[in-house]
C-alpha cells in the first residue's frame, strides 16, 4: 500500500508560495473533530510582505491591455474548471453536501467567466463623455483604486472567495486577501490555479489565518486604498470603518449571500474604480460647430 | 619580501557561512530605530544616470538635506553622489549644509580611458568643489596581471584629488572571485585609498555581503598592521532597511565601534533612504506606512 501524501497549505504572495514568516499554524478539523490540515497562521508581517508585492503589481496588471485582462480571467476559468475534483473534494473535506459542493465550483467557474468579459466592457459603459461649454472635449473614464485588503466570506470557503477577488481585479487593482479561517482549504488550490493562469505574481495574494488579530491592519496600513470587508462580526467592522479614515481609504461591507447570481454585477467592480475626469482643449470643428 | 604585502587567499564557504551568521542577529525596537539612523545618516545619495539633469541634481539635494520634514529628529545623508558636470549645482544647492558632495571620476563608470583624461576628469571634480572624489580601478589591467599599473594608477589619482578624499571602487562584480577582491583591496589601501567601494552600481552583482566582508577584513589587516583607518562603501543593490541593519552588524562585528560613523562607512544607495523613512513612519504613526508620503527623488 502507497502512503498518502498530504499537502502542505502555504500562502501564496508575490506568485510565490511561502510559509508565514512567524512559523505559526493553526490546525484545521472537520466536522468529526479530526484535523484534516494545518494552517499558516499569518501575522502582520506577512501581511506587509503581502501589500509590498501587491503595491509592485499594480502598474503592470493595470498597464495591461483590457482585452488581455480578460483573457487572463478566462484562464482562471479554464484551470478552475480542469481542477475541479479537487475543489469538490476539499469542499466536501470541510463539510460540504456532494451536491452543494458541486454547484459552488459550478458557480465559481461561471463567476470567472462573467467577470472575465467585463474587462473591457465596464469602462465604456462606465465612462462618459460630458457636454460642456467651453471648446474642452471632456470625458471622464474609471481608473483603479490600487491596492485593495479583503477579508473574505468566512462561511464560503470558494465562492466567496472568487466572488470578491474576480470584481476586484478585474478593474486592474491588486489584492491581499484574508482567507476564510475555518474553511481555508479552497483558497490556497485557488491560488495554485491563479498561479498557473499567466495572472502576474503579486495581482492576488492570499493569507490564512485569523481575522481577530488581522484586520485592524487590513484596515489602518497606508499603503492599501481599499478594503473590503465581507464578514459579519459588527465589531470588525465598525474598526474597520474608523481606521480606514486614516488615509482615506475607501472602505466596503459586502456581506452578501454568493451563492445568487445577483451578487455578480458591474457594480462591484465599479466600487473599486475612480473616476477620472480629462478636458482636452479643442477647435471647433464640424459645420454644425460641434465642440468635440 | 615582506610576508604582508601578500594578499591572504580567501576560503569562500567560509565567508559565507560567517555572513549567514551575521544575518540571524535580531535587530529589534530602540536598536532597531539607532540603527536605522545612523545607516540614513551614512548614505551617499546617488544619482548616477545619463539622464541626470540639473533638475534632478537639485532635487536630489533638497533631498538629501530634508529626508522627511513631518518626522522630527531625522538626520541628514552623508553625502549626495554626482558626475562631475553636476559637482557645481549640488555645491550651490547644498550650501549651509553639512552633506558633502561626491563626484565620481576617472571615466566612470568603465574606467577605459588615458591615464590624461582621468586626472582631468578628477580636477574638473575637485575644482568644482567635490569633497570626495569615487575613482574606478580598471579592471581589464587588474585582471591581466598589471598590478603595479592599478597601483601606480590609484596613487597618480590621489595626488591630483589634493585635499578631496578619495573612494576607490573595485566593480568587485567583475572581479570573479574572492581572491580578486581582497588583492584588489590591498591594491587600492597601498596605494593611498581612503576609502574602497565594491561596485559602480552599473554591474550586477553589485554589493554583496560577502564581498563586503573581505573588504572589511583587508581594512582590518591593514589597521592593524599600520594603526591606519580606511574607510568602506559598499554600493548597489542595498534597498531595504533591513539589509542595511545587516550591514551595520557586520562592520561592527568585523571593525568595531570606530568605524560606525559616516566618517568612515557608507551606503552607495538611491533608494535604501526611503525604505528607512517607511520604516521610521511606521515608527511615528503606528501604522504601515506608503510611498505616497515620501519623495520619490
Amino acid at each position: 500500500m502507497q502512503l498518502e501524501i498530504l499537502k502542505t497549505y502555504k500562502l501564496y504572495i508575490g506568485g510565490a508560495f511561502p510559509r508565514t514568516e512567524s512559523g505559526r499554524f493553526y490546525k484545521l478539523e472537520n466536522n468529526k473533530k479530526e484535523v484534516i490540515a494545518n494552517m499558516c497562521l499569518s501575522s502582520r508581517k506577512d501581511f506587509r510582505n503581502a501589500v509590498v508585492a501587491a503595491r509592485k503589481a499594480v502598474e503592470g496588471w493595470s498597464g495591461r491591455a483590457a482585452f488581455n485582462r480578460g483573457q487572463i480571467l478566462y484562464r482562471i476559468a479554464e484551470m478552475l474548471e480542469g481542477r475541479k475534483m479537487q475543489f469538490i473534494e476539499e469542499l466536501i473535506l470541510q463539510g460540504a453536501t456532494k451536491a452543494n459542493a458541486e454547484k459552488e465550483v459550478r458557480q465559481a467557474i461561471d463567476r470567472c467567466v462573467y467577470y472575465s468579459g467585463w474587462c473591457d466592457k465596464y469602462q465604456p459603459l462606465f465612462g462618459s463623455i460630458n457636454p460642456v461649454a467651453t471648446s474642452h472635449f471632456n470625458f471622464s473614464v474609471p481608473e483603479p483604486t490600487g491596492v485593495v485588503s479583503v477579508l473574505a466570506d468566512e462561511n464560503s470557503s470558494l465562492l466567496g472567495l472568487v466572488s470578491v477577488i474576480m470584481p476586484i481585479i478585474v478593474g486592474g487593482n491588486t489584492c491581499v486577501v484574508l482567507a476564510s479561517e475555518t474553511k481555508p482549504l479552497c483558497s490556497i488550490t485557488f491560488a495554485e490555479v491563479l498561479a498557473t493562469s499567466d495572472l502576474p505574481g503579486g495581482v492576488v495574494n492570499i493569507l490564512t489565518g485569523n481575522s481577530k488579530e488581522l484586520h485592524t491592519h487590513f484596515a489602518s496600513h497606508m499603503d492599501v486604498n481599499a478594503v473590503v470587508y465581507c464578514r459579519e462580526n459588527v465589531e470588525e467592522a465598525k474598526a474597520i470603518a474608523e481606521l480606514s479614515s486614516l488615509n482615506v481609504k475607501r472602505s466596503f461591507f459586502w456581506q452578501k449571500d454568493w451563492t445568487k447570481t445577483e451578487h455578480e454585477n458591474p457594480y462591484l467592480i465599479m466600487d473599486l474604480q475612480e473616476i477620472k475626469t480629462t478636458w482636452h482643449p479643442i477647435e471647433n470643428i464640424g459645420v454644425s460647430g460641434a465642440k468635440y | 619580501m615582506n610576508k604582508s604585502w601578500i594578499s591572504p587567499t580567501i576560503d569562500q564557504v567560509g565567508v559565507e557561512e560567517r555572513v549567514t551568521r551575521f544575518n540571524t542577529r535580531s535587530v529589534k525596537k530602540e536598536s532597531k530605530m539607532q540603527g536605522m539612523l545612523l545607516a540614513l545618516n551614512m548614505i551617499d545619495l546617488t544619482t548616477l544616470e545619463g539622464k541626470d539633469t540639473a533638475g534632478k541634481v537639485k532635487q536630489m539635494c533638497y533631498k538629501a538635506m530634508h529626508l522627511a520634514d513631518d518626522i522630527e529628529g531625522l538626520p541628514t545623508v552623508a553625502a549626495v553622489c554626482v558626475y562631475p558636470n553636476h559637482v557645481k549645482t549640488a555645491k550651490k544647492a547644498l550650501q549651509g549644509s553639512n552633506v558633502k558632495i561626491a563626484s565620481v571620476a576617472t571615466a566612470f563608470p568603465s574606467g577605459n580611458s588615458s591615464r590624461k583624461i582621468k586626472l582631468e576628469d578628477v580636477k574638473i571634480a575637485v575644482t568644482n568643489g567635490a569633497d570626495e572624489v569615487d575613482m574606478v580601478i580598471s579592471r581589464g589591467e587588474f585582471l591581466a596581471g598589471n598590478y603595479n599599473f592599478v597601483f601606480d594608477e590609484i596613487a597618480a589619482i590621489k595626488e591630483a584629488c589634493g585635499p578631496a578624499r578619495l573612494k576607490v571602487i573595485l566593480e568587485t562584480g567583475e572581479l570573479s572571485t574572492l581572491d580578486n577582491v581582497r588583492k584588489a583591496s590591498d591594491i587600492a589601501i597601498y596605494a593611498g585609498a581612503d576609502f574602497i567601494k565594491t561596485s559602480t552600481g552599473k554591474i550586477q552583482p553589485a554589493a554583496t555581503m560577502p564581498v563586503t566582508l573581505v573588504m572589511l577584513q583587508a581594512i582590518k589587516d591593514y589597521y592593524d598592521e599600520s594603526g591606519i583607518m580606511i574607510g568602506m562603501k559598499p554600493a548597489g543593490g542595498i534597498s531595504t532597511s533591513k539589509q542595511a541593519l545587516q550591514y551595520l552588524v557586520m562592520l561592527y562585528e568585523t571593525l568595531g565601534e570606530k568605524w560606525m560613523t559616516n566618517e568612515w562607512f557608507r551606503f552607495g544607495a538611491s533608494s535604501l533612504a526611503n525604505d528607512i523613512l517607511l520604516q521610521l513612519g511606521k515608527e511615528k504613526y503606528g501604522v504601515y506606512y506608503s510611498g505616497d508620503y515620501i519623495s520619490k527623488d
